[in-house]
C-alpha cells in the first residue's frame, strides 16, 4: 500500500454565505495521479487551495502527513513588468540553487529561456516554467490547477506527457486540477469528480459510466482513447442545476 | 558652504537613500495611491499630534498604520473598489487634517511647510531622526529582501513555499509608513507618491534585475535631491518641488535614452 500523504475530512466552506465546498472527503497516497474534475464554478480552485492549506475550511479536518513537501503550479501567475526579473530568478525564489534552477529549467526543454524577463514567455513557456518551479523543492506532492491552460493541443500532449514522467521520477502523489477530460484521462489513477460536493469518484472507466458523471459532462464513450468534440459539455456551467441532487446516483461515502 | 544648506543635502540624501528601493516595490505592487493615502492620513497624524500634544514622530507613524489596517479590514469586506476606497480614505484624511489645523486655537503649524516639504528648515536633531530610521528600514528592507521580493511576484507560491505572507506584508507596510513620515520632512505630504515612483519609474529603464533597480533608483533619487536643492538654491524655488521636478526631468531623459538603444 502506498504511503498516505494528506487526508481531508468532511471539508466545508462557504464565500460570504454561498457555501462552496460540501462534505468533502479524500486522500492523497504517493504515487496516485489523482484529477479533480468539474464544471466551471465547482470549487475546484477552492479545493485545491484548502489542499495546499492557502485556505482554511469553515469546518473539517486536513490532515497531512509529517514528510510532506508541496509543489503547486498555480493556474496563472501574473508578474508586474516593471518587476525587471528573469526565469531563472523566479525559480531562485523557491530557495533553489542556480545550478539547480538551471537543472529544471533544462528537465522542462526551456533551458534557453534562462535569461529572459519571465513577462516575455509565451502562455506554454510559462506553464513550463512554473512547473520546473514546483519540482525544484522536489515534492513528493505536485498540486497542478489547470496546467494546460492557454496552451494549444500539441502542447497540451506534451505538457501531460512531461507531467506524467516526472510524476514516475519523482515517485510522488499528483493532483491535478482540470476541466478537460480527453486529456487526462488516460494517465490517471483516481478521478473526483466535484460539483460542489464529491459527485462521483474512482477509476476513469468507472466514472465516466457513472450517472452523477453523465449528468454533468454528458454521454462520453471511450473518453480516453480518442478525440471527442464535446468541448460545449465541458466548458459550460451545469445546464439544470435542479436536475443534479444528492440522491441514489451519488457515491460519495 | 552654509550649514543649513548642508542639512538639508544630508537629510534630502538620507531620504533619497530609502526612497530608491521602497518607491520599487510600490511601483512593482502597484500601490502608488496607497502611498498617497498613507501620506495624506500622515498631515492627520500631525494636525492630532499637535491637537492632543502628542509627540508627533508618533502620530505621523501611528495615523497612517492604522489607516493601513483599516484598509485591509475594508477591501476583505469587498462592497466597494479597492481605488474607490482609496479615494474616500486618502481625501478624507486629508480633508480631516486641514480640518484639524484649522480649529488649532493658536496656530502652530506651519500648513504649507506639511504640504510641500521644508527641507530648507532641517535642523541637526532631524538629522539625527531621519538616519536613525533609515539605517532601521534599510536593515529591515535587507533582512525581508528575498521574502519581500517572493510575495511581490506570488504571494500564493510564496506561501506555499513557507513564506509568512502575512507578516512580510506587515512589515511592509510599517516600512511603507516609516519612509513616508521621513519624507514628509523633504517633498511634503502632496509630493511624497512622486518621490517614490518616479526614480524607481526611472531607474526600471536601465535595470535588469530587482536588486539593479532598487540600487539605481536610490543613485537617481539622491541625485533628483541634488539637482533639486541647486535649483532651490539658485532660482530661489521651493525646495521639495524642484526635487520632484527634477526628477520628472531625470524620468523624461531616460525616454529618450531606451529610445536611442532601440
Amino acid at each position: 500500500m502506498s504511503k498516505l500523504l494528506l487526508k481531508l475530512e468532511s471539508i466545508h466552506k462557504a464565500f460570504a454565505g454561498k457555501s462552496v465546498i460540501e462534505d468533502v472527503s479524500l486522500s492523497l497516497h504517493q504515487g496516485e495521479i489523482t484529477t479533480l474534475i468539474g464544471p466551471n464554478g465547482a470549487g475546484k480552485s477552492t479545493l485545491a487551495k484548502i489542499i495546499l492549506g492557502l485556505i482554511k475550511p469553515d469546518s473539517g479536518s486536513r490532515v497531512a502527513s509529517s514528510a510532506i513537501r508541496i509543489g503547486y503550479m498555480p493556474q496563472k501567475v501574473t508578474i508586474d513588468p516593471t518587476l525587471p526579473i528573469s526565469t531563472v530568478r523566479f525559480l531562485q525564489l523557491a530557495n533553489a540553487s542556480q545550478q539547480a534552477c538551471h537543472d529544471a529549467l533544462e528537465s522542462m526543454s526551456i533551458g534557453h529561456l534562462a535569461k529572459t524577463p519571465i513577462q516575455n514567455l509565451s502562455g506554454g513557456e510559462l506553464q513550463r516554467a512554473l512547473l520546473a518551479r514546483a519540482i525544484l523543492r522536489k515534492p513528493n506532492l505536485l498540486v497542478l490547477d489547470e496546467p494546460v491552460q492557454g496552451v494549444d493541443v500539441n502542447g497540451q500532449n506534451e505538457l501531460y506527457k512531461m507531467i506524467n514522467s516526472l510524476a514516475t521520477s519523482l515517485n510522488c502523489a499528483v493532483l491535478m486540477v482540470s476541466h478537460d477530460l480527453h486529456l487526462v484521462m488516460s494517465a490517471t489513477d483516481q478521478v473526483i469528480c466535484l460539483n460542489r460536493h464529491i459527485c462521483c469518484q474512482g477509476h476513469p472507466e468507472q466514472v465516466t459510466q457513472d450517472p452523477a458523471f453523465i449528468d454533468i459532462f454528458g454521454q462520453t464513450t471511450a473518453v480516453y482513447s480518442h478525440h471527442h468534440d464535446h468541448d460545449h459539455n465541458l466548458h459550460g456551467e451545469v445546464l439544470d442545476e435542479t436536475t443534479h441532487t444528492h440522491g441514489a446516483d451519488c457515491h460519495h461515502d | 558652504m552654509t550649514d543649513f544648506l548642508l542639512y538639508a543635502l544630508l537629510a534630502g540624501l538620507g531620504v533619497a537613500l530609502v526612497a530608491g528601493p521602497l518607491g520599487c516595490f510600490v511601483v512593482w505592487r502597484r500601490m502608488a495611491y496607497f502611498g498617497d493615502t498613507l501620506a495624506h492620513s500622515a498631515l492627520l497624524g500631525v494636525s492630532l499630534g499637535v491637537l492632543l500634544d502628542i509627540n508627533l514622530n508618533i502620530t505621523i507613524i501611528a495615523i497612517p498604520l492604522t489607516m493601513a489596517i483599516g484598509l485591509v479590514f475594508l477591501e476583505q469586506r469587498g462592497f466597494l473598489a479597492l481605488d474607490t476606497l482609496l479615494g474616500i480614505l486618502s481625501h478624507s484624511a486629508l480633508a480631516a487634517g486641514l480640518v484639524v489645523i484649522s480649529l488649532l486655537p493658536d496656530v502652530r503649524v506651519d500648513l504649507m511647510s506639511l504640504l510641500f516639504g521644508d527641507l530648507l528648515a532641517v535642523t541637526k536633531s532631524d538629522l539625527w531622526m531621519i538616519y536613525t530610521v533609515a539605517a532601521a528600514v534599510m536593515a529591515l528592507l535587507g533582512l525581508l529582501w528575498k521574502q519581500l521580493i517572493n510575495i511581490t511576484v506570488d504571494p500564493e507560491l510564496a506561501a506555499v513555499e513557507g513564506t509568512n505572507v502575512t507578516l512580510v506584508r506587515t512589515a511592509l507596510m510599517l516600512i511603507t509608513a516609516l519612509v513616508i513620515a521621513l519624507a514628509m520632512k523633504v517633498v511634503g505630504v502632496l509630493l511624497i507618491t512622486a518621490l517614490l515612483i518616479i526614480p524607481a519609474a526611472t531607474a526600471r529603464r536601465v535595470s535588469h534585475t530587482p536588486e539593479q533597480m532598487a540600487i539605481a533608483a536610490s543613485l537617481i533619487a539622491m541625485l533628483t535631491v541634488v539637482m533639486g536643492l541647486a535649483m532651490s538654491w539658485n532660482l530661489d524655488t521651493p525646495a521639495g518641488p524642484s526635487v520632484v521636478i527634477s526628477a520628472s526631468l531625470l524620468f523624461c531623459l531616460s525616454l529618450a535614452y531606451r529610445r536611442q538603444l532601440s
